[in-house]
Order: C-alpha cells, then sequence, then structure tokens
C-alpha cells in the first residue's frame, strides 16, 4: 500500500515537472486533469465574470448593485443559479421541438471547445496543434449556427429578428477579423528558419524569440491590427456596444427570448466563455501570452524572484480588502453573519495567496497567472465599453465592418508584408553588399 | 502520438457522414437539410484529420461552416418552410439519376476491388508537425501557376456576383 502511494506521488511529481503538454506526451491521463481544471477554472470565472460584470455597472452609474445575497452581493451568482435551475424549462408549442432542445448544447459546445489550444502557458495548455488559431477560429464560428438555429426555432419574430442580425454581424466581422490574424501570424515568420507558425504556443514563442510584443511590432502596425481585433472581437461576442443581436429596446432578448431555466443560462454560460475564448486568442497574437513584463531584458535572478512574488502579493491584496470591508461592516446583529462571512473569505484569499509564495508553485503556476491577468483586463473592457457606449445602429455597424475595419485590416496585412519583407531583404542583401563595398 | 482506435473512429464519422447525407436528401423541411449537411462536412473534417492533415480539416471547417452558413440564411430568408414542406420530393430524372449513381457505384468498387495495384502497398511517414508550413511549400512554390488559376477563377466569380446583384455600377 505505501509503495503504491509512493509511485503515485512520483507519477504526479514526475509530471509537475515536465516541459511538455498533456497533449503533446501522449498522457490521456493528464489530458482529462487538465480538461477538468480547464472546465472548472472557465465555469468560476463566468460566475465572478457575472457578479463583477453587475457591480462594476452598478458603481459606473452611481448604484450599488446587488448587496443582499451575502456580504456585498458575494452570493448573488449562486443564488442566481438556483433560481434559474428552478424555473419551469418552456418549449413553445409552434416551436421546432429538437432544434429548439440542440441549439444552447451547439453554442456551449463551441464556445468550450476551443480551450483545447489555449495556452495558459508554455506546458500549461490541453495541448497544442500545429493549427491552433485556425482550429479556435473555425470552432468558435459554429457558435453562429446554434444562434441561428435557436432563433429559427423558437418560430416566433423577435428571435429570428435577432438571429439574422446576429449572425449578418458575425460574418462580416469575422473577415476583418481574419485579416487582423494574419497580419500578426505574418510576424512569427520573422525567425531565421523563415517559416511562421499557426501553433498558439509556437506564436507566444515567437514573440519571446523576438523580443517585443506583437501589439508594438512594427509601430504602429501591429497596434493596428490589435485594434481591429479588438472591435471585431466585441462585435464577434455579440456585446455592448454591438449587442444588436439582443437589444432589449427592439427585440425584447433577441434569438433567447423563448427560452427559459436551464437552457437559457446554457446561452449565458456559453456568451461568457465565448469572451474569455476571443480575449485569450488577442492576449496570445498580440500580447504575449503566460510572457510576464520584459522576460529578456530584466531577465536577472533578482527580478524573477520580483516576478515571481507578483501572483501572490494580488491575492494577499484581495484578502486585505476582505479584511478591510469586514471591519466596515455595520456593527449590526444582523450583520454579523455577513462580516464573518467576508472576513472568512479574505481568510480563503490570504492562504491561496501564501500558497502561492512556495518558490515550487510560484515558479510552476505564475504563467497562468500573467496570462489570466491579461484576459482579465479585456474582461475589464468588456464591461467598461458596456457602460461607456451606446448600442450602434445596424447599418451603421455594417458600415463600420465593411468600409472601416475591412480596408484598414487589408491595409495593414499589406504593411505588414512590406516591412517584413524590407527587414529581410536588409539582412540578407544590403548588408553584405555594404561587406562588398 | 501515436493512432488510438483507427478503425473504430473510421467507421463512426463514416456512418455519421452517411446518415447525414441521406438526411440531407430526404428531409422536407429545407432547415433540416442545411443543418444535417453541416454535420456530414464536420464528420469529413473529422476524417480528414484521422488522415494527419490539420490544416484541411481547420480550412473545412471556417469555409463550410462559414459558407453553408450564409447557404442556410438564404434558405430561411427566401423558401417559405410551409409551402416547401407540401411539395414533391422527387423530380421524374431517375433514370438519368440511377445511371450516374451505377457508374459511379461502379467506380467505387473498380479502385477498391484493384486498390492494391493502384496505390502504393506501404503507408507514408506520417508527418503531422510541419504539415501547414509543407502545404505552403507546396501551394506557393510547385503548384503556384494552379493556385494563381484558382484565385483568378475566383475573383471573376465574385465580379460576375457584383454585375448580377448591381443594376447601375
Amino acid at each position: 500500500m505505501g509503495s503504491l502511494v509512493r509511485s503515485l506521488v512520483q507519477y504526479i511529481q514526475s509530471y509537475l515537472t515536465s516541459d511538455q503538454t498533456p497533449g503533446a506526451a501522449g498522457n490521456m491521463f493528464w489530458a482529462l486533469v487538465y480538461i477538468m481544471l480547464v472546465f472548472v477554472g472557465l465555469s468560476i470565472a463566468v460566475i465572478a465574470m457575472n457578479w463583477l460584470e453587475r457591480k462594476i455597472l452598478a458603481h459606473m452609474q452611481v448604484r450599488l448593485g446587488p448587496m443582499r445575497v451575502g456580504p456585498h452581493g458575494l452570493l448573488q451568482p449562486i443564488a442566481d443559479a438556483i433560481k434559474l435551475l428552478l424555473k419551469e424549462d418552456l418549449i413553445p408549442a409552434e416551436a421546432d421541438a429538437v432544434l429548439f432542445w440542440i441549439a444552447p448544447f451547439v453554442v456551449v459546445l463551441a464556445a468550450f471547445t476551443v480551450f483545447v489550444v489555449v495556452p495558459f502557458g508554455p506546458t500549461h495548455a490541453i495541448t497544442d496543434m500545429n493549427i491552433g488559431i485556425l482550429f479556435m477560429l473555425g470552432v468558435s464560428s459554429l457558435s453562429v449556427l446554434g444562434i441561428v438555429m435557436a432563433g429559427w426555432a423558437s418560430n416566433s419574430h423577435y428571435p429570428l429578428m435577432g438571429a439574422l442580425r446576429s449572425s449578418a454581424q458575425m460574418v462580416s466581422y469575422e473577415v476583418a477579423m481574419g485579416l487582423a490574424v494574419v497580419s500578426a501570424i505574418l510576424m512569427t515568420s520573422l525567425n531565421p528558419s523563415g517559416t511562421g507558425t499557426l501553433s498558439m504556443i509556437g506564436i507566444v514563442q515567437a514573440q519571446l524569440a523576438q523580443g517585443e510584443w506583437f501589439v508594438f511590432k512594427f509601430f504602429p502596425l501591429g497596434l493596428i491590427a490589435f485594434f481591429i481585433f479588438a472591435v471585431a472581437m466585441v462585435a464577434e461576442t455579440n456585446r455592448a456596444p454591438f449587442d444588436l443581436a439582443e437589444a432589449e429596446s427592439e427585440l425584447t432578448a433577441g434569438f433567447h427570448t423563448e427560452y427559459s431555466g436551464f437552457r437559457w443560462s446554457l446561452f449565458f454560460l456559453a456568451e461568457y466563455s465565448a469572451m474569455i475564448a476571443v480575449s485569450s486568442i488577442a492576449v496570445t497574437l498580440w500580447l504575449g501570452g503566460w510572457l510576464r513584463p520584459f522576460p529578456n531584458l530584466l531577465n536577472t535572478p533578482t527580478w524573477n524572484l520580483v516576478f515571481s512574488f507578483l501572483p501572490g502579493l494580488s491575492f494577499l491584496f484581495l484578502a486585505a480588502m476582505c479584511f478591510f470591508n469586514a471591519a466596515r461592516m455595520p456593527k449590526h446583529p444582523l450583520f454579523r453573519i455577513q462580516t464573518i462571512g467576508l472576513a472568512g473569505f479574505g481568510v480563503v484569499l490570504a492562504l491561496i495567496g501564501l500558497i502561492l509564495f512556495v518558490p515550487a508553485v510560484s515558479m510552476r503556476v505564475q504563467d497562468i497567472s500573467w496570462f489570466s491577468a491579461k484576459v482579465a483586463a479585456f474582461m475589464y473592457l468588456y464591461i467598461w465599453y458596456r457602460g461607456t457606449f451606446p448600442r450602434y445602429r445596424f447599418d451603421q455597424l455594417m458600415l463600420m465592418g465593411w468600409k472601416v475595419l475591412l480596408p484598414m485590416g487589408l491595409g495593414v496585412l499589406l504593411c505588414t508584408g512590406i516591412v517584413g519583407l524590407r527587414s529581410e531583404i536588409w539582412q540578407q542583401i544590403l548588408i553584405p553588399l555594404w561587406h562588398i563595398i | 502520438m501515436t493512432p488510438i482506435a483507427t478503425p473504430f473512429f473510421f467507421y463512426l464519422l463514416a456512418g455519421i457522414m452517411l446518415v447525414g447525407g441521406i438526411l440531407v436528401i430526404t428531409r422536407k423541411n429545407p432547415v433540416h437539410s442545411a443543418l444535417a449537411l453541416i454535420v456530414t462536412l464536420l464528420a469529413q473534417a473529422s476524417i480528414y484529420l484521422m488522415l494527419y492533415a490539420p490544416f484541411v480539416a481547420g480550412v473545412q471547417i471556417i469555409l463550410y461552416a462559414g459558407g453553408i452558413m450564409v447557404l442556410f440564411l438564404f434558405v430561411i430568408m427566401l423558401v417559405s418552410v410551409d409551402r416547401s414542406m407540401k411539395e414533391r420530393q422527387f423530380n421524374s430524372q431517375w433514370v438519368a439519376g440511377i445511371i450516374a449513381a451505377t457508374a459511379l457505384g461502379g467506380l467505387f468498387i473498380a479502385v477498391f476491388t484493384k486498390g492494391s495495384s493502384l496505390f502504393p502497398d506501404h503507408a507514408l511517414p506520417i508527418v503531422e508537425n510541419d504539415n501547414t508550413q509543407n502545404i505552403a511549400t507546396q501551394l506557393y512554390g510547385q503548384y503556384m501557376f494552379a493556385f494563381e488559376i484558382a484565385s483568378l477563377l475566383l475573383l471573376v466569380a465574385i465580379i460576375g456576383a457584383v454585375v448580377m446583384a448591381k443594376k447601375k455600377i
């Protein structure tokens, strides 16, 4: 028995020091563990996002937001989930029952499958594919199928209008998005061997090798491509200010008007995980994925140590915020449970932060924490957009997609090609010529 | 990574493709037909993956899911489902259809029986890791001319579509 436990521990240890993704190592068991971890992590992120969005939007509009369920409304998402699960599951009488039933699953599958190739770190991806970015774009474009199915199968006017709008929007912004992605992929080929890569891990490694994030490469070309992608990805996920598909004032709720309970919550889950997925594409392609700031420049042991403290420090900061607010809670007996709960949450966060200070742990997970921090910045942007911009009209949206972003994308692609070629000419022709002269 | 349970997955995917293909032509509702077609095309993409051609599989998903999506939209927008449900499904050219189907089936059977003499009997080495890069070198090296001709053909089709759709240019 003891030897079994020891060999099990050794097996886990041998994996924890491995330098391959489970997919590359061909290890079924670890691949399954990673899939479970990604699934749980995503679900927690969606729950957190649900709470954060309501709180941040409320504070932007000088409101308090959810305050009743738990301290500062922290348990509100759980209450919502219970409410959604207890609701009656309706299928309209005139609806196409089979398609109505399948549609939410198609959307959720498309939104979750893309995370197979998302690189949370050089070894922290479920697998690395030769066609990584192509796979992400292709599978995430399948979610429009589910939206159209939902809209059509509801057999009602508002959902159908919402679905048509949403698919027209997604099909048109995919073009600009693809052009921006191609210009980033062109940049990966600027290495001695001259071949680029579509693999998500390869793209980040190319940025490490070239010593700069692609958003700063060929300034301002990388920045413009990143901007095009950042606009197109908001349109692609049907979020404000491009949320015409579910414009409440015009279409009640768009394609999911007829859905209730669990099926509606699947659409909700898919929307938020699709937001996380496109944000991680943007982070991988332009913002250096899991790389910390200045990985080549500040590469002394001291700097490594300083940067390895940051994940733990951020958790300790959150814990300190919890304690601060627990101290500020009203001193009424009715609030005692809430105060204790908030302090308890702070203790949990502080414990996680302290674990992250252990050198072995922090070395292993700091790439994940940088990746998540960058994605989190994008998620905050999504909320900020929703609090700031008014909704576009449909013709303005199409004009923006086809007459502004598409020509910009073509121009950036062309310029990136020319500039990339120029540096190659510089290296291979002009410098030898100079030596000859 | 060594392949796992190849025959099982091949027969599974081939079965899905066949069922999908049959549903495409037998469903009366055009929307159901379009969806069955998408299922067939996705199963086909998976078969490309099994053949160690990930790039072709990815392109298949992007182009056909995107392209068929547009077709699907037009079906929804232009065809009245109620009327098309009442229309007759099969046309009267079944004689020509049977001849064409028999000829194609005969070809398949011939290739299957004579396969050992037509194809090399050893499997090619599996190159998965730089599939995309290899396709790029082939496409822009050896097959440059054919590739450019194909893109010219597509350009003609685009211009033709614009000319036909727009009354005043």
